[in-house]
């Protein structure tokens, strides 16, 4: 990136392969090297150790690369502790039950007491250690089972080297037919008495380009409609993301994936960010969120669609619960369409890198300087 | 044994201070039971709140902010305007606004709980308001702006509260209060107010996201709307005082700070034919919200009635105090004052906030009005600012008067 640019310009992580690599493509060793990015090979030289990741680990998506022995033995070690934890966590759970079910109801309340107590002064998320963050998610897990009786799994999966999640949307595939937002609904556990929606679909009229304002983002008509385009947003995950400075307590952050997220325990409500978001990305659960329990997305991310409470801010993660397990964001599979793309912006063989150097693409209000990683294309 | 007698006679103020709040007319009386009404009214639609989350407010996820920022944002404006009187009182030694002074400075006190009450009250999470605490949470510091306006706020409470205390401490015990001591303070707190208005307006002005908030005039305008706005409503409360205590403020300080009024509120006119001029000579996309404020959007406007009471009472109230001989004039003077307070009020409140959101990012329109449960909280707070200002000006002006003293009682 140019030296004398005064406002804030999307790296898209060459500095993070400088790291690894000796040099880039481009020869230099230092800066000025970003229109340069497509020709760095580096990260695909390991994939003959993603080939043995792959094999140990089916859940582990193809998308991910690691350099070194180093890192894919840590992230073993994470999940196996984590899985182990899990276990244990089940197994006194289930013991806690078949006891509670006697006489001895008290001691239910009482570690109910003690879940809540220890999860009301827990610190901020993004400052915990891993222990720590296991310890909250079995926190959060025991509770629900304390509370409903049914088992939910929550991980806490960091986000991992030489990854950087980006989206792009193509604007000429997308008929509108919103099966990435019920799919979305599902997949995030949202409030279903507000009926939120983290993507809005936008139907626009042919023939007079981009006009949001006379955009309608919640028809109920038959798609597509005659002389009319469709187009979606969501949370743009931003690589300088305005919502980030303004909080007031780091509740809301971007992670080394690029992922902006939420701790939901930690955010104080005060919807700061919601002023600060040109893209209309955030959401606010004015009530304590509904969502029926035969309706419950179990599999969840302390990060991701774990349930939320009032008063705190929640917004699309990219899936983050599926993102991290190399699986693509419930809104990417849902599109009958083929219109959303994502994957990981640092790997050269990735389907969005591919849109990215192939299709003239754009983002929304670049002029703001937020770097949103969310792009769109036509065919 | 000096430390000793500190405690006493401190012990001694506050045992007056209860006696004096307690004890007074019928129709005192009568005014503190209506406000403690009014408050148990408020702390029910709160304790509402509080139950079935925000979504009893008119607040949405398309205009996120409404009546408490507003209030919040005014507020802070009719706090900082204090320093109008401790300015030229305390540094530059003009002695006819002595007796107005302690009366602004309790209203900045007033102002500024009240400021904290609405943010607290637009919480969505007031439970976990530790996380902000620095040292036990995490304080965004120097990135958000609400950090700074955190810091700002809660120092200038602490200024305020101890200036007018050491003051009124030395005057209770027959002293006189050291000025080496408090000048200093007044000093700091000059710049302080100008702090508190002007991190407040960056609070919206540095959000690129809001166009209608985002123009460099925010901050001046919010400077000039508050100081005149604030002494206003000072205006108004001494012609209260005066006519209902013994407490003296000469026509001569109330002029005074009429003409403070007059120059605020003739600048702050000018820059809002800066901004009408800029949103409307040559409308881009970002004149949007000042389209919708002023005039609708897409049949949409909520606010017409609002923004159209506002400027013509903004502007004949400036007009009318313009001219030395109405300004003069008390009656009409506190009739100016009091249009003008409400002008500016609906400006900077209604007028500010709520067009920022509107139209949204994507130009949606989605309207806000406020619930009954919103106004009984706002009521309520206003009507906590008006007890602790009627409590603190009640010691204050029994200090003052000689009524409260520390010896009489001994001798």
């Amino acid at each position: 990136m140019s030296e004398n640019k005064k406002w804030y310009s999307l790296d898209l992580g060459l500095s993070k392969n400088k790291k690894t690599s000796s040099s880039c493509g481009c020869g230099k060793t230092s800066g000025g090297c970003n229109n340069h990015g497509t020709k760095n090979t580096q990260p695909t030289e390991m994939s003959s150790e993603d080939f043995f990741e792959a094999a140990i680990d089916a859940s582990i998506g193809d998308e991910r690369h690691r350099d070194g022995f180093e890192q894919v033995f840590d992230v073993k070690m994470d999940r196996r502790t984590a899985f182990k934890k899990l276990t244990a966590s089940l197994l006194i759970g289930a013991g806690a039950v078949s006891t509670s079910c006697s006489s001895f109801a008290g001691d239910d309340t009482k570690e109910k007491a003690q879940i809540d107590w220890e999860e009301q002064f827990k610190g901020n998320y993004k400052l915990m250690t891993n222990e720590e963050k296991q310890g909250t998610i079995n926190r959060l897990m025991r509770s629900y089972e304390l509370r409903t009786g049914k088992n939910i799994s929550m991980t806490a999966e960091n986000a991992e080297e030489d990854v950087l999640f980006g989206y792009a949307f193509n604007i000429s595939k997308c008929q509108g037919y919103m099966d990435c937002v019920s799919a979305c609904v599902e997949e995030n556990n949202q409030d279903r008495n507000s009926q939120m929606q983290y993507i809005r679909i936008h139907e626009m009229k042919d023939g007079e380009g981009f006009k949001f304002d006379n955009a309608d983002d919640n028809y109920y008509h038959e798609v597509p409609a005659e002389g009319h385009f469709y187009m979606g947003t969501q949370c743009f995950h931003c690589d300088n993301p305005p919502c980030v400075e303004v909080c007031p307590v780091q509740a809301t952050w971007k992670e080394d994936d690029g992922l902006v997220v939420i701790d939901y325990d930690w955010c104080v409500g005060c919807r700061y960010c919601m002023a600060a978001c040109p893209y209309d990305g955030r959401r606010f659960n004015w009530s304590k969120p509904q969502v029926p329990e035969n309706e419950v997305n179990k599999n969840q991310h302390y990060l991701g669609n774990r349930m939320r409470k009032k008063g705190v801010m929640e917004k699309c993660t990219f899936c983050v619960q599926r993102s991290r397990k190399g699986k693509n964001p419930a809104c990417v599979d849902a599109c009958p369409t083929g219109a959303r793309i994502f994957g990981n912006l640092l790997d050269p063989n990735s389907t969005i890198r591919w849109v990215l150097e192939n299709k003239k693409v754009f983002r929304l209000k670049e002029d703001l300087g937020t770097e949103p990683k969310f792009w769109y294309f036509m065919d | 044994m000096r430390r000793f007698k500190v405690f006493k006679v401190f012990k001694s103020l506050a045992i007056d201070s209860l006696d004096t709040i307690t004890k007074g007319s019928k129709k005192y009386h009568i005014w503190m039971g209506f406000l403690t009404l009014v408050m148990l009214i408020g702390m029910y639609c709160y304790s509402i709140q509080l139950d079935k989350g925000l979504s009893v407010t008119g607040m949405s996820d398309r205009v996120s902010w409404g009546l408490y920022i507003s209030n919040f944002t005014f507020l802070v404006g009719v706090a900082a305007a204090a320093v109008m009187l401790v300015m030229p009182t305390y540094i530059l030694k003009d002695i006819d606004f002595k007796q107005a002074v302690l009366i602004g400075e309790g209203l900045a006190v007033s102002a500024l709980i009240m400021c904290l009450a609405f943010v607290v009250a637009d919480m969505g999470g007031p439970s976990v308001l530790w996380h902000m605490l620095p040292g036990i949470g995490v304080f965004n510091f120097p990135n958000s702006m609400l950090t700074w306006d955190v810091i700002v706020l809660n120092g200038y409470l602490l200024l305020n509260i101890s200036i007018p205390f050491y003051i009124l401490f030395r005057r209770y015990q027959g002293k006189i209060p050291n000025p080496k001591i408090y000048v200093p303070g007044a000093i700091l707190s000059v710049f302080w107010a100008v702090a508190i208005h002007l991190v407040t307006a960056f609070l919206y002005q540095g959000l690129q996201a809001r166009p209608f908030w985002n123009n460099a005039l925010l901050g001046p305008r919010f400077l000039a709307s508050a100081f005149a706005a604030g002494p206003a409503l000072i205006i108004l409360v001494l012609a209260i005082i005066r006519s209902f205590t013994s407490f003296k403020i000469p026509d001569k300080t109330i002029k005074k700070i009429a003409l403070i009024v007059t120059v605020a509120a003739q600048i702050n006119l000018i820059m809002l034919i800066s901004e009408l001029f800029k949103e409307f000579y040559a409308p881009t996309h970002h004149s949007e919200s000042a389209y919708y404020l002023f005039f609708g959007l897409h049949g949409k406007d909520a606010l017409l009635p609002w923004i159209w009471t506002a400027i013509p009472l903004n502007v004949i109230a400036t007009i009318m105090l313009t001219f030395g001989k109405l300004r003069n004039n008390l009656k009409v003077l506190y009739f100016c004052c009091f249009i003008l307070f409400v002008a500016i009020w609906i400006e900077k409140g209604f007028g500010l906030i709520v067009p920022g959101f509107i139209p949204g990012p994507y130009g949606k329109i989605v309207e806000y009005l406020p619930t009954g449960i919103e106004i009984g909280v706002t009521i309520g707070i206003w009507a906590m600012g008006a007890f602790i200002f009627t409590i603190l000006a009640k010691t204050a002006i029994g200090i003052e008067t000689g009524v409260l003293k520390y010896k009489a009682k001994h001798t």
